[in-house]
């Protein structure tokens, strides 16, 4: 049974292993930190904000599509947020507001990509500049202070520290991933972007609305984004216009190390899960193993290119077998 | 015989392209019809005016005895009709397990669209066991299809549609570019078809791989149907025949 369930599960079983063996070597190079709880405490406040991004992103690829825009969603939803807040002091009405303006730039991606046409590649980089642009226009180049915001009641709910350590973002990121990882392994809409992905031909044969579920996944990315995006306000207690740059390679490179194709067809929640931790202690195991910052980048492209390499060739193993 | 199937006056242009003239098709229950005939004869545009893909411009269209309105005619229609078409490349998801590909679209759920995962998989199990015959070759509801045969794929497709309770399968050129082997698996899958009082129009080239299994013949020449034999009236050598001559006229 255990040798069935390794064997159907080998990316999973292979990318968590990856995940032990860095904090082992960690552990061996900085024994004080990686032995002790505060490292893992940080490691849950900071995770979550890409994390959440790479779990909605994992179904966009699996559907055969791409989004580029997420950065740039980010920062309009960020500035949309506390725009809000400043001006009703409400934290909740600003939360919402925030993940209207998510909802709307998956509809625009959906718009441009199911009805129009234009390759999600190509239309997700025209956003990405679209938001960015309007979202620089908008603020004028000038952050937002937001420091009331650590009084409300939902900033507890959302990044307060349950029992005084856990932070909340990194219940939500687990609660989002279970949510779903259950649409795409046991829900009939997850079944649809699996063969949207695969074979639209296929699909649409087999009578998916083809159409309708691609606009789905391209609002649950718009909402998501979002509500990461007021994670990093919420934590951070500011919004600046520069928010949401730098995640774009975190992002791929947790869903590509979890084993998602960018073929689309096949993916896993869990393995971006895990492939989102992994980019997220690397930088900081680095630093503290002794290693100058600029290593990171070079160990992630090792770890990217090897990751997405075995999987490579297991599959081809697969195939042939 | 009663009629599954039957088109009248049938007519379909595209443009200036006449790709259907006067088509008077019926296929019967229990039968199965091998549509012959060379490249851009029309076998292909008969067949998607009959599953909903390109309804007919002009003519009428009865299935099971009801009268089809069509301009509304869809594939969406067709399939509650119990039509359905297996495509050599288009019917399976490659990266998918079986079992999935079995219910895609047609999912047993729970009220919040949630899939009965153990029951579907008993179900298709018993699909590839007792329906296809796909016992003891390894093949299980969590194989995934990219390590099936050209024709184990073409059983899969053939076993859902039969499931579904499809009446009519429609199998389009599906032994195309398959080993002999291969070729003889999905005949073996249209003989099954039949014994389970199903019906099924065939489209080929070849008529030498259909012979054996059809009931009867039609062949479309340039838009029209220009022969239609059953079998226990012509040998296989006749068959050819009135292929090449139909070939040597144009």
């Amino acid at each position: 049974m255990l040798k069935t369930f390794f064997k159907k599960n080998i990316l999973q079983v292979g990318i968590f292993f990856v995940l032990i063996a860095l904090l082992l070597i960690f552990m061996a190079l900085s024994p004080s930190t990686f032995l002790a709880g505060r490292i893992y405490i940080a490691f849950m406040s900071t995770i979550p904000f890409a994390a959440i991004m790479a779990l909605g992103l994992t179904l966009v690829i699996i559907s055969g599509d791409m989004d580029l825009s997420f950065p740039s969603v980010m920062a309009i939803s960020g500035f949309v947020f506390s725009s809000t807040f400043l001006s009703t002091n409400n934290a909740l009405i600003a939360l919402i507001v925030a993940l209207i303006v998510g909802m709307a730039a998956g509809i625009i991606n959906g718009l441009l990509v199911v009805k129009i046409g234009v390759p999600s590649i190509i239309a997700t980089i025209g956003m990405q500049f679209f938001w960015r642009g309007l979202t620089t226009l908008l603020c004028e180049g000038m952050s937002k202070n937001i420091v009331p915001i650590r009084e409300t009641i939902t900033h507890k709910i959302l990044v307060g520290r349950i029992g005084g350590a856990i932070p909340s973002q990194a219940i939500w990121f687990t609660v989002i991933a279970v949510f779903l990882w259950s649409l795409l392994n046991r829900h009939a809409f997850g079944d649809s972007v699996r063969f949207i992905g695969d074979n639209m031909q296929t699909a649409k044969i087999m009578g998916i609305n083809v159409d309708t579920i691609r606009f789905l996944i391209f609002i649950q990315m718009g909402v998501l984004t979002s509500f990461s995006g007021v994670l990093v306000c919420f934590e951070m207690a500011n919004w600046w216009p520069t928010q949401g740059e730098g995640y774009m390679l975190l992002v791929f490179a947790s869903v590509f190390i979890g084993g998602t194709s960018v073929f689309g067809g096949r993916g896993t929640i869990i393995g971006t899960f895990i492939g989102a931790i992994i980019i997220g202690i690397i930088e900081a195991g680095l630093i503290i193993s002794g290693f100058s910052g600029f290593w990171t980048r070079l160990i992630y492209g090792v770890i990217i290119v090897t990751s997405v390499s075995v999987y490579a060739i297991m599959t081809k193993k697969k195939l042939m077998s | 015989m009663e009629n599954l199937i039957r088109m009248k006056g049938g007519f379909k242009n595209f443009g200036e392209i006449k790709a259907l003239e006067d088509i008077n098709f019926e296929l019967h229950k229990n039968e199965v019809v091998g549509l012959l005939g060379d490249n851009g004869a029309g076998k292909s545009t008969l067949i998607k005016s009959l599953t909903g893909v390109y309804p007919i411009d002009k003519g009428e269209l009865y299935i099971k005895g009801i009268k089809i309105d069509i301009h509304r005619y869809s594939v969406k229609e067709a399939r509650k009709y119990g039509i359905e078409t297996v495509y050599q490349e288009r019917s399976l998801g490659d990266n998918q397990p079986l079992w999935r590909n079995i219910f895609i679209g047609r999912h047993n759920t729970n009220c919040f669209g949630y899939i009965k995962v153990k029951k579907e998989k008993e179900e298709a199990l018993n699909i590839l066991t007792n329906l296809i015959g796909l016992k003891g070759v390894g093949i299980s509801p969590d194989s995934f299809v990219e390590t099936l045969s050209g024709g184990e794929r073409q059983g899969v497709a053939i076993g859902r549609a039969m499931y579904f309770e499809s009446d009519i399968i429609v199998l389009d050129e599906p032994t195309t570019a398959l080993s002999l082997k291969e070729v003889n698996k999905v005949l073996n899958f249209v003989e099954m078809i039949k014994k389970n009082g199903k019906s099924c129009i065939y489209i080929t080239h070849n008529i030498y791989q259909i012979y054996s299994v059809s009931d009867r013949f039609v062949i479309l020449d340039r838009g029209k149907i220009v022969g239609n034999y059953m079998r226990q009236d012509l040998s296989v050598e006749d068959l050819s025949n009135k292929l090449m001559m139909h070939a040597k006229s144009e």
